[in-house]
């Protein structure tokens, strides 16, 4: 049945950014072609349009951006951590004040609605740069020492899911600490940090603190295993993390690992189940389901069981999935060909083995890259869905009977990122809280993030926190 | 042969041997392998048989441990303190005995000996007063920019591996053992190969001290032996390579990444008397954020 009313289209408009035809390598504080001379394709998820080419890079350009990190360290590491400040402190406001060209380039490059990029990734971005700004000349008082030295040249590689809020949380801290910094964004979201390259122009940054160079896994391989890197910051899969920590064995750099998971979002009866639901749609269907800390494990008490699906299916039939520069959408494109085959066959999976499918009756657009919303009830602890992390718009539904089987099947699994409880009685929140193997736990409420808010995985999630004082002993000699 | 034994040659009293055994999960069983090495002193004397533990006997001790960590890691950090101190004043009693194994051991004058085993001693009541302090040095409130509640407080991260360094055999041992415990991790500690008579007897204090069993397990044979299936295995959590040189650091470390572990390098130690700082206990902790909502009181009513 077609809506009585509906929305109109509330397009963005995408003449605030100009994407030029073709992007080279960030080093040194220029834009250079890549020493192969190749480049790659980036194209827009939700339309298939190719937005750009950038430089592929090589070996040979990784070496040349560490070396211009390693020259530029001697002088960015000596300056007074006031005058480090104020560099960020700059970086932050020219992010405020291009946060519009920002988020709509990052809707384009990545797929996800402009709603999430302006309303909370942009203001993340900005948040992390005055945060750590504000570290720059404290690092005295955070707990590491006296005189807390910098480590040197950072490698950083990061993920296509937050592509700009992932380089807030890498080059945020590691230039309060006095590192340079040499980025690899990920293959398919190569652009805002590029943007951001113009940002750190603009911002008057020394040439070669910051360098940037796009490529594939061959390039974040070679970026880590660099002999003249002091500190490796990856944050991914959990499978390329432990090749990751293979690869650093036996040197000296310092690791920071921030890896996948399969949250828990655990419903006790007694829970303000419109608030849940909001929880649980946000804690999945937010970014897709593309989070590493999504409650992609619904685990209800079994007496609410019924009365949250028939909630929960109702909140998703009004969710809407399109354009992903038109405001009003809420769910939109998966950011690759190769990620919606991945979802696609897990969700197979899924079925397969015997769980029940369920999605609301949603129209895909013809190009791009979409999957529906979806559900699966009958799930148990053996299903694959219940295990692997899916990275996308699926949530698995389990159930329990007891407090102690909720935090049981909550920690049966390898991961542990994120959990989110949902009940009103505190002391449950606390002895629960207590018990999950997480790094995060939201209760009565998921998905929050905060520069002040040290973020990261307990278990295979990886090692070390990102956000908050404890960010920043990543980037410190301790 | 030993002293003991040339006083056996005037006809005084035959003393009496100590069987060194290994200390895992409050008992003090034989290696599984039925094995044994030679431990010598300094000068090459024989001091006695120590147990030369095998893959089987690391994997006890770590079911041991990990069976130990959820009473131990759930502890009150005050209790945990009460424990640790208890350890202290179970050495300072025996203080004599370690005095004459540490000095056989790395072949020490007794009044350097004597220092090293007060310095472990201290070394006890120092981290007894940690266990309820490290919280509010490295946890604490986080000021969001949002109507929530937000801690972050350290939790232990499991069961920590410990490779007790090789030269230190008493102080360096107590000194890498103790922050694991003080924060509430439990530990399969392999002594040092060539000195783990210290070591083994400290199982015999711990298991006096309140202590409970599992909390601490002690191994003694090859470190590279018993090192290799610590590292791989997959309810390790943390390993702590003191002990281990650069090729089997490596080696470990890769072994490792398997799941994920965590992975305190070895570190050159001039004097393992000096002040240690809080790394030891914040490499085997994980900090676990709790978000919550706060309650608004507005002027359009309850929001809470």
């Amino acid at each position: 049945m077609a809506p009585v009313f509906d929305y109109a289209p509330a397009p963005e408009s995408r003449s605030v950014v100009d994407i030029a035809p073709s992007y080279g390598l960030f080093i040194d504080g220029e834009f250079t072609d890549a020493a192969g001379g190749k480049v790659f394709k980036t194209v827009s998820p939700s339309t298939e349009e190719v937005l750009s080419e950038v430089a592929e890079a090589t070996e040979e350009d990784v070496d040349r951006a560490v070396k211009a990190a390693r020259r530029a360290f001697e002088k960015w590491s000596a300056l007074p951590g006031s005058e480090r400040a104020k560099y960020l402190f700059r970086i932050a406001r020219v992010i405020q004040e291009r946060s519009r060209e920002l988020a709509v380039l990052e809707t384009l490059d990545n797929g996800k609605p402009i709603k999430e990029t302006r309303d909370a990734d942009l203001p993340l971005v900005a948040a992390h740069f005055f945060y750590y700004a504000g570290w720059a000349d404290k690092l005295e008082h955070a707990g590491y020492g006296a005189n807390p030295r910098p480590l040197g040249v950072a490698g950083q590689v990061i993920p296509w899911n937050f592509p700009l809020l992932m380089l807030a949380w890498k080059i945020a801290p590691a230039l309060a600490t006095g590192n340079t910094v040499v980025l690899k964004p990920a293959e398919t979201t190569p652009l805002s940090a590029l943007f951001f390259a113009d940002i750190c122009r603009q911002a008057g940054l020394p040439r070669g603190v910051v360098n940037i160079v796009t490529g594939d896994g061959r390039a974040g391989a070679a970026l880590v295993a660099h002999p003249d890197v002091n500190k490796v910051a990856f944050t991914g899969s959990t499978a390329v993390g432990k090749e990751i920590a293979r690869t650093v064995a036996g040197t000296r750099k310092k690791l920071t690992l921030e890896l996948g998971g399969k949250g828990a979002n655990i419903v006790f009866d007694d829970a303000p189940i419109d608030q849940a639901v909001e929880g649980i749609v946000n804690g999945i269907f937010f970014n897709q389901g593309q989070v590493c800390c999504a409650g992609s494990r619904l685990l209800v008490q079994e007496s609410v069981h019924d009365e949250l699906l028939d909630s929960l299916k109702r909140r998703l039939s009004t969710l809407r999935l399109g354009d992903p520069l038109d405001k009003n959408t809420d769910i939109g494109a998966i950011n690759s060909a190769e990620q919606l085959a991945r979802i696609t066959a897990l969700a197979e999976q899924g079925e397969a083995e015997g769980a029940e499918r369920w999605s609301p009756a949603c129209e895909l657009p013809e190009n791009g890259y979409w999957f529906a919303p979806t559900l699966f009830t009958g799930v148990t602890q053996a299903h694959t869905i219940a295990r692997d992390e899916i990275f996308g718009p699926v949530l698995s539904v389990l159930t329990f009977r007891t407090p102690d089987e909720a935090v049981a099947k909550a920690n049966n699994t390898p991961y542990g990122l994120s959990a989110g409880i949902w009940t009103e009685k505190g002391s449950r929140i606390l002895a629960v809280a207590n018990k999950l193997r997480a790094g995060v736990i939201w209760s009565n409420t998921f998905n929050k993030f905060d520069p002040t808010s040290p973020f990261g995985g307990y278990k295979e999630s990886g090692f070390g926190r990102e956000g908050g004082r404890h960010g920043l002993e990543a980037y410190l000699d301790v | 042969m030993s002293d003991k034994n040339e006083k056996t040659e005037k006809n005084e009293r035959l003393s009496v041997f100590k069987t060194y055994k290994l200390y895992v999960g409050g008992k003090f069983p034989r290696s599984e392998s039925g094995r044994v090495y030679e431990v010598t002193d300094a000068k090459g004397k024989w001091l006695a048989n120590a147990p030369q533990s095998s893959r089987k006997d690391a994997r006890d001790a770590v079911v041991a441990a990990r069976k130990a960590f959820g009473a131990w890691s759930g502890a009150t950090a005050y209790n945990r303190g009460q424990i640790l101190y208890r350890i202290a004043e179970m050495l300072e009693g025996r203080r004599e005995q370690y005095v004459r194994e540490v000095g056989e051991a790395e072949g020490l004058a007794k009044a350097k000996a004597a220092a090293q085993v007060d310095a472990a001693i201290d070394r006890w009541v120092w981290y007894a007063g940690w266990t309820d302090k490290i919280a509010q040095v490295v946890g604490g409130g986080n000021p969001v920019a949002g109507p929530f509640f937000n801690l972050s407080s350290p939790e232990p991260t499991g069961v920590v591996a410990v490779l007790a360094p090789q030269e230190s055999s008493f102080l360096g041992l107590v000194s890498v053992v103790a922050p694991v415990i003080a924060t509430g991790n439990t530990a399969v500690v392999v002594a040092s190969e060539k000195h783990p008579l210290p070591a083994l007897s400290l199982g015999e204090v711990l298991a006096t001290s309140d202590l409970p069993g599992g909390v601490v397990n002690i191994l003694s044979g090859r470190t590279a032996e018993i090192a290799a299936p610590l590292a791989a295995h997959q309810d390790v959590n943390a390993i702590d390579l003191a002990g281990a040189d650069e090729v089997l650091a490596k080696e470990l470390e890769i072994a490792a990444a398997d799941n994920l572990k965590r992975v305190l390098r070895p570190q050159p130690v001039d004097d393992w008397a000096a002040a240690p700082g809080t790394d030891r206990m914040t490499a085997f902790l994980e900090t676990k954020t709790v978000w919550h909502p706060t309650g608004s009181l507005g002027a359009s009513g309850s929001a809470y």
